[in-house]
């Protein structure tokens, strides 16, 4: 059943254009004049300030002095991920933002950028870096292949740890590969990079779902220790009237779509709703704009400041023209013959602090006004994958559902370590690397020394 | 507003700025647009029995985004016929009589060969010559150039050959790469020389090819040492001018280094009267030329120096010997927090590099707009000496200054010290190389 309306498709270069990497790669002299730039900090802040604590000076340096192979091994054996983290990192709020040239009066060094350089070169030449460690004799699964995952892997296989990863999707990366705005990275660029840990002896076990292709008891007895990494689940219902009417799409399963598909099969409406303020929010506006919608509404109950949403992002979707309705909330998805045709509203104003000194939109009865959209997108946090989770006997969850570790990310059940988005709740990529390569750490030491 | 212009060995150049001796000053055509540019001078690229030269000739290093930091040359003097040269010459005078044509010279070291092309250069019209005596690749192998300048002896007998024939002003080129300078440009003012120009270039070799192992600049596959200049030679030209301008009597051009005007100034300050310049041009061609003039006539009426022979050779006095610097003075670091941007390259540039006085920050008191903490160190001042080095790598203007403190008791020198006496009556000591 087709959406009431669509928006035109483009030309096939317009999709091109509009989907372009929006940090392009640097030539070499971008990245030597770059580079160049660096004061070569002694206990640099933006070292400081990145999760996994990539020595960014040093692999500045490597960059000018042409000694990329060495560059890309500093920024590698800190964050596997570092390609993956160079295009999507909020730097600004990182790296980038504690950077000294901000006291300086000077634009900050482009840290990413130079970071995905330098990997660039090793991923072009298929330069493997690291080597696989001597066979410890030891198994671990991997639940999840994404950020988390693939961090917690590539640490144990250069620790000669035989790793499996096992995922339920087609292809690995996790949200890396799924979930992040085309123009910040492509799909395929998540896949290449998978490639590192494939180096490592890490073994990819893609389309199959634990509990149903492979038992966790078959896990729990082949393999030393068991990781979780399996991210969140689906986006969060609204709760409304009218949201099981075609046209109402969830934001992950929309970016996913702009991630495999040929973006000029996405479906998308003429006139488009979204419903949240995150980063999340943000990827889905700009996409659909991108894809050619006419109208691109982007709904939030709280006010401009309140919003989740990096300055830099809300700038890009200032950029491609979204509306804002600020203090606003939806009431009802409206629909004819179970095909959307509006979202009705409703204006808010911000009541007083709850106990987290977080100011409650309190709705405004009589304001009600309906936009008339083709599509309604959710943006409002995705659900922790708990049926899964609670599937694990003795893993342990907190109230939010998220898994419940201790320092060395073990879980509740001693042979289970978990880290990422299914621990912190959602965060970035480079959080879940850090995390993930903390969780190996900590299982490392289990195994060596199990306790309980 | 100052008066630029300089009377320099008997002529008067409308100001210091002479386009050295070089591949600028190789055609009366590039001269003719130097001079309409606003040089005052040029040494005419060096004339002597026509050379081949080899392709390729230059070659650079750059330090990192600054291009031709230092320049390299393997090129010989003017492949031109003297002919040429001299016809160039002649007419140039004619258009520009005020701009100054000075013939840079060389030949074999024969009494009649220098008569024959003194006489012809003069004929031509230059108002000055310049022996060159200074070229350290190519022409020495033939006993020409720093073949002749490394010999004090045949320097002054050169010198005294071209005066027998020479009725305009001569210069004589000083070669540094000789041990001391000084001793050279005593020879030449014996053999009669009216002014010296110093330096020529520096014996280099710039480089390698990693790959293919041949040096720079590549000559199919080979090289050889050619001659340093540029911004990097700046500080050896000045110390070899304060020496040769501490000894001689005669007036001296300043060469090495010099692409601005405060590069100019600092080479008049120690001695020099007029200027010459050839990588800077070589890098941004002629038109440099407009801000030196102006930078320098701006800085002469900021200081009130109406000509250049009021601030000419200033600094001279106080370069000294090791043994006359006041041991009694001291300077210590000062870290301006508020101008910190927390790089902490001071830090580690006086605990690795210097004299460990320096602490790394505890906490971070200052925070930066998107509210990362700026990480501020703090001098030991009881332990700092005074070296300079953490200023000098702070990458923020004014951050870190040297601040003069009382270290008690009066001006005290090594040499005095060991003659057992304070500096408050000491008369100065002059000094040569």
């Amino acid at each position: 059943m087709p959406l009431r309306e669509t928006a035109p498709k483009l030309l096939p270069e317009q999709y091109e254009k509009n989907f372009a990497e929006i940090a392009p790669a640097m030539t070499k002299r971008q990245a030597a004049i770059e580079a160049s730039r660096c004061l070569y900090c002694f206990d640099a802040p933006c070292t400081i300030a990145c999760p996994t604590h990539i020595d960014v000076p040093a692999f500045i340096q490597k960059i000018s002095t042409g000694n990329l192979r060495g560059s890309a091994r500093e920024i590698l054996s800190a964050n596997i991920l570092g390609h993956s983290c160079g295009r999507v990192c909020p730097t600004e709020v990182l790296c980038e933002g504690a950077c000294v040239m901000h006291e300086k009066g000077e634009l900050p060094i482009e840290i990413g950028r130079l970071q995905r350089y330098a990997v660039d070169h090793v991923l072009a030449n298929h330069i493997q870096l690291f080597q696989p460690g001597a066979p410890n004799g030891k198994r671990v699964a991997c639940i999840g292949s994404g950020p988390a995952s693939l961090a917690c892997a590539a640490e144990l296989a250069k620790w000669g740890y035989e790793v499996t990863i096992f995922d339920r999707n087609e292809f690995p990366g996790g949200l890396n590969t799924y979930g992040i705005a085309a123009y910040k990275t492509r799909a395929a660029d998540s896949i290449r990079e998978v490639d590192l840990i494939r180096q490592l002896g890490v073994k990819f076990q893609q389309g199959v779902e634990i509990g149903r292709d492979v038992i966790l008891e078959t896990l729990e007895r082949e393999f030393g220790a068991v990781f979780i990494g399996v991210g969140l689940g689906e986006t969060w219902d609204l709760r409304l009237p009218g949201e099981n009417l075609r046209g109402v799409f969830g934001a992950i399963e929309f970016i996913e779509k702009t991630k495999v598909q040929p973006l000029h099969e996405v479906e998308v409406g003429l006139r488009v709703a979204c419903i949240g303020a995150g980063n999340t929010a943000i990827d889905v506006v700009t996409a659909a704009r991108r894809l050619g919608a006419q109208t691109v509404n982007l709904i939030y109950r709280r006010g401009e400041p309140e919003m989740s949403a990096f300055a830099y992002e809300y700038q890009l979707a200032k950029q491609d023209g979204v509306t804002f309705h600020w203090h606003t909330q939806p009431v009802r998805v409206l629909g004819i013959n179970g095909i959307v045709t509006g979202l009705e509203c409703v204006r808010t104003r911000l009541g007083p602090p709850d106990e987290k000194g977080r100011r409650a939109a309190v709705p405004l009865p009589g304001t009600e006004f309906t936009l008339d959209v083709e599509m309604v997108v959710r943006a409002v946090g995705q659900k922790p994958v708990t049926e899964f989770l609670r599937s694990v006997k003795g893993l342990g969850l907190n109230e939010n559902g998220t898994v419940k570790i201790n320092e060395n990310h073990q879980t509740g059940h001693a042979k289970f370590f978990a880290a990422g988005d299914c621990t912190n709740g959602g965060k970035e990529v480079v959080d879940a690397v850090a995390e993930g390569m903390a969780a190996a750490r900590g299982l490392d030491e289990w195994l060596k020394w199990p306790r309980a | 507003m100052a008066d630029l212009s300089v009377k320099f060995a008997g002529v008067t150049s409308p100001n210091p700025f002479w386009l050295a001796s070089g591949p600028p000053t190789n055609t009366g055509g590039q001269v003719a647009r130097a001079f309409d540019a606003g040089w005052g001078g040029a040494v005419w690229k060096t004339i002597g029995e026509p050379i081949v030269n080899t392709s390729s000739r230059y070659a650079a290093i750059d330090l990192a985004n600054v291009k031709m930091m230092g320049l390299n040359n393997i090129e010989l003097i003017s492949d031109r016929p003297t002919e040429t040269n001299f016809r160039e010459i002649y007419d140039v005078k004619k258009r520009y009589p005020k701009n100054l044509v000075i013939a840079s010279l060389m030949v074999e070291s024969k009494r009649e060969s220098w008569h024959e092309i003194v006489r012809r250069a003069q004929d031509a019209g230059s108002d000055l010559l310049e022996l060159n005596f200074g070229c350290p690749h190519g022409m020495s192998e033939r006993g020409m150039g720093a073949a002749v300048g490394q010999v004090p002896e045949y320097t002054e007998m050169i010198t005294s050959w071209v005066k027998e024939a020479a009725k305009i002003p001569v210069i004589v080129k000083l070669t540094p790469n000789v041990a001391t300078v000084a001793p050279i440009a005593l020879a030449a003012e014996r053999g009669g020389a009216d002014a010296v120009s110093l330096i020529n270039t520096i014996n280099s070799l710039m480089g390698v090819d990693l790959e293919t192992f041949a040096p720079r600049p590549n000559v199919g596959g080979k090289s050889t040492h050619g001659g340093y200049c540029g911004p990097a030679v700046k500080p050896i030209a000045l110390h070899l001018l304060s020496s040769v301008a501490k000894s001689v009597r005669i007036p001296i051009s300043g060469i090495g280094g010099i692409g601005y005007w405060n590069d100019a100034a600092e080479h008049i300050a120690l001695g020099a009267s007029t200027v010459q310049v050839c990588t800077a041009a070589m890098h941004y061609g002629f038109r440099i030329v407009d801000d030196m003039i102006e930078g320098l006539s701006q800085y002469m009426d900021d200081h009130g120096f109406k000509t250049i022979e009021d601030f000419r050779g200033r600094a001279l006095p106080n370069v000294r010997d090791w043994g006359d610097l006041d041991l009694n003075y001291k300077v210590i670091a000062q870290i301006n927090a508020g101008l910190c941007i927390g790089c902490q390259l001071c830090y580690v540039a006086c605990e690795d590099g210097a004299h460990q006085c320096i602490e790394p920050y505890k906490s971070a008191e200052k925070r930066n707009a998107n509210g990362f903490g700026v990480h501020v160190p703090r001098i030991i001042e009881e332990e700092c000496v005074g070296c300079n080095l953490c200023a000098l790598v702070c990458p923020v203007e004014n951050c870190i200054t040297m601040k003069e403190i009382d270290a008690g008791g009066p001006a005290m020198s090594w040499n005095n010290r060991s003659r057992g006496q304070s500096d408050a009556c000491a008369p100065p000591v002059p000094s040569g190389d």
